[in-house]
């Protein structure tokens, strides 16, 4: 590079207003994290997670967790649709907080966040649906999956009360890096939320420790680099991530992203503690809406009929030999 | 503004987790955190290397043709001193115009892409990504991709590609790839969104190259830098022309890269008045884009800022006739100058940034674009406010060839 400028220019340092607030060189790992909390005060949330698992260590077999957006696409369904979703094999779910610019998501996720915007979904009503469903389910443990935003203008800490007071059990906050724990992530844990974190394929060895230092519940493994609904992962180089992981937490790892079929879930609870399965649903929701996309008769049941062959997908891998 | 401490300076931010008081951040996902963090040390280690500077001084001189003149906008002044002496205050400021429209590419938007391009060198990574909106980072970021040989690939919101057409076309002779973005508001925020996206999926051989003073840190200190070249320049030809510093300075503000670019070697000069102007798009009563003026703090786009949102947290739509506006965030060094009170966030309408456009057409032979006219509207707010020996700068940040079939439309004759 610097053979392409004449040597007349080398000398001066051109930025004068450059102030290095940041040491060059700096490895910005060390910078920003709260040492982990040891345990949550209140395990009471984070224990209804731990029991499913075990349940599912018991039977010898991984977790089915499934992702559906709340209110969409109108809340009664997606109620039902939640209701349905253990009955059907789900032994964890995830409920999608609706937001305008899901930055990680693909198209699916996307519109079905519009889709129940669109009706007046909101960080409320949302956690009124999760607290009829705990009416009636106190065992199958509830994740709030979303983005920061909505939250931070909910109000942390009152939205950390409401969503307990709901039912919920744990949150999945896709823009919250370990860098921004204080944020979220510490405030949830002393409140007795597991905070779910996600690692990638671009978490190394190096920044594993600190993106595990403060979750709980379980770590959720993002099997491609990309958004949710594109590709489908390499099952084989899956298994060894989730390897990689388990060497550094004896949480378990669930993994998630692509899973779209029964054979695909199978795949994937050969090496798995669990498998996410939310864009194949929501695609499937999406093909039973009429043309104004509003729910049909055939709706909640499409969701039930491919939640059960994931069930079966997760059901046929024994791990019983692998305790 | 408010009660918060004074610093000892305003120039220090970030500090080492990219916040500027409670603004900024690294709100992104896990997939992009060690990208961003590879980016952080490329950057640090670049800004103390006098290579770097070098190549950035050769090209910034060569490509793009800097310095940009510092002019003296001789019928503007006369027209506002007019305007004073029909209000009976016999005032009217000094005018002078930092001609960033002159740069090759025709707006300010360069001078962060060269230096974004330059690091992607050292980097290593050859496929480039960028969203835009008016398309002038855009054009800037297929120009430097060409010129260096790297591939282009630009997000643009399918609203902005229909009123921006030839900068599409621009993108499109020089190389790039422009992708229409169909998802939400069809808007730079959904370029925005769409090229985090891009960037979630190809981390490894590609760089973002952002255009203005937003996303995760480093960016919004980065971009600044890259910027500041504008304000560096000012100072030191208004001490040639004047002997001494501006009395004020004035620029518009979409995500703010012009504008910090401008002010900030100024901002520890207590005595210059410092002018922010956001897009008031219909009024702020109706759409606009004025996120200071009408928003609220919340998190997108990987940093905590001012935003236009619901009481749900849900981001609404910007509003501006001018698509580089058009954004509902600001940089949140902006958000910070704001709750500092150092700057004065104002904003300007539609049809006032339409008018100033004619205005300064007409008496300065200067077609600026809808962006800087936003500056201009308030300019002929402020001047005739102002003593005569007062010396307000306004930074036309590019120039106006991009709109003229929009302008056209709004002024009722269409262009064949
Ligand atoms: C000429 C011009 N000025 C200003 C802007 C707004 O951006 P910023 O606020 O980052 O300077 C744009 C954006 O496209 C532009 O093209």
């Amino acid at each position: 590079m610097a053979g392409l400028v004449p040597a007349i220019h080398v000398l001066r340092l051109r930025f004068k207003t450059w102030i290095p607030a940041t040491s060059a060189g700096m490895t910005p790992l060390h910078h920003g994290f709260t040492p982990p909390l040891s345990r949550a005060k209140d395990p009471a949330m984070i224990k209804r997670i731990e029991a499913r698992f075990e349940q599912c260590r018991a039977e010898g077999r991984a977790a089915l967790v499934t992702y559906v957006m709340a209110g969409d696409p109108d809340p009664e369904t997606s109620l039902a649709i939640l209701k349905s979703l253990p009955r059907a094999g789900a032994d964890i779910v995830e409920f999608g907080l609706p937001f305008t610019d899901p930055m990680a998501d693909g198209p699916a996720i996307q519109a079905a966040g519009l889709r129940a915007l669109k009706v007046g979904q909101d960080t409320v009503k949302t956690l009124d649906l999760i607290r009829r469903f705990r009416a009636e389910d106190q065992d199958t443990p509830v994740i709030l999956m979303g983005y920061f935003n909505p939250i931070f203008v909910y109000g942390v800490d009152r939205f950390l009360a409401d969503a307990k007071d709901a039912g919920v059990d744990g949150l999945i906050v896709v823009d919250l890096p370990p860098e921004e724990d204080d944020e979220l992530c510490l405030p949830a844990l002393k409140a007795g939320l597991a905070f779910i974190r996600l690692a990638t394929p671009t978490t190394d060895d190096h920044r594993l420790p600190a993106v595990l230092a403060n979750t709980a519940g379980f770590v959720y493994y993002v099997s491609i680099t990309g958004i949710t609904g594109a590709a489908t992962p390499d099952f084989g180089k899956v298994a060894s991530a989730v390897e990689r992981i388990k060497h550094h937490t004896p949480l378990p790892v669930v993994v998630g992203f692509g899973v779209k079929s029964g054979a695909h879930a199978a795949a994937v609870a050969k090496g798995a503690d669990g498998v996410v399965v939310g864009s194949a649903l929501i695609d499937v929701l999406k093909g039973t809406l009429d043309d104004q996309d509003r729910a049909t008769s055939r709706t909640v049941e499409a969701v039930t009929t491919l939640v059960k062959e994931l069930s079966e997908g997760v059901r046929s891998v024994s791990k019983r030999a692998a305790a | 503004m408010s009660a918060q401490a004074q610093p000892n300076s305003f120039r220090i931010g970030p500090d080492e987790r990219g916040h500027f008081g409670q603004f900024g951040g690294r709100f992104v996902a896990e997939t992009l955190m060690p990208n961003i963090l590879e980016l952080e040390k490329a950057y640090n280690e670049a800004k103390v290397d006098p290579a770097f500077h070098a190549d950035m001084e050769y090209f910034s001189k060569h490509y793009i043709g800097r310095p940009s003149p510092l002019y003296f906008a001789e019928r503007m002044t006369e027209h506002l001193r007019e305007v004073s002496t029909a209000s009976g205050l016999s005032g009217g400021a000094k005018i002078y115009f930092k001609r960033e429209e002159l740069n090759h590419t025709g707006a300010h938007k360069v001078n962060n892409v060269l230096g974004q391009i330059l690091l992607a060198r050292r980097m290593g990574k050859k496929r480039i990504i960028a969203e835009t909106g008016a398309g002038q980072h855009g054009v800037a970021t297929a120009t430097l991709c060409a010129r260096f040989g790297l591939e282009c690939i630009v997000y643009m919101g399918a609203v902005d590609v229909e009123r921006q057409k030839p900068n599409v076309f621009r993108m499109n002779m020089l190389g790039a790839k422009v992708v229409p973005v169909q998802s939400g508001t069809k808007t730079l925020k959904d370029a925005m969104n769409e090229a985090l996206r891009d960037w979630v999926t190809n981390v490894a051989d590609t760089f973002y190259c952002i255009g203005t003073v937003a996303g995760p840190h480093p960016y919004p200190a980065m971009v600044r830098d890259f910027q500041c070249v504008i304000g560096e320049e000012t100072r030191q030809q208004m001490m040639e022309m004047e002997g001494r510093l501006p009395d004020s300075l004035v620029a518009c503000i979409g995500g703010g890269s012009n504008a910090i670019g401008l002010f900030h070697p100024f901002l520890d000069d207590k005595d210059v008045e410092i002018y922010g102007v956001e897009a008031a798009g219909h009024g702020l009563d109706k759409l606009h884009a004025a996120s200071l003026t009408g928003g609220r703090p919340g998190v997108l786009h990987g940093n905590r800022t001012y935003l236009l949102m619901n009481q749900d947290g849900q981001i609404s739509d910007a509003h501006s006739i001018s698509a580089g506006l058009d954004y509902p965030g600001i940089g949140p060094e902006h958000a910070w100058l704001h709750e500092m009170g150092r700057v004065a966030y104002i904003s300007a309408t539609d049809d006032e940034a339409l008018e100033a456009f004619q205005l300064c057409s007409r008496l300065e032979g200067i077609l600026p674009a809808l962006e800087p006219s936003h500056a201009l509207a308030k300019v002929m707010e402020l001047a005739p406010k102002k003593p005569k020996d007062h010396l307000m700068v306004v930074n036309i940040s590019g120039r106006g060839d991009k709109d003229l079939f929009q302008i056209a439309e709004h002024l009722g004759n269409k262009i064949a």
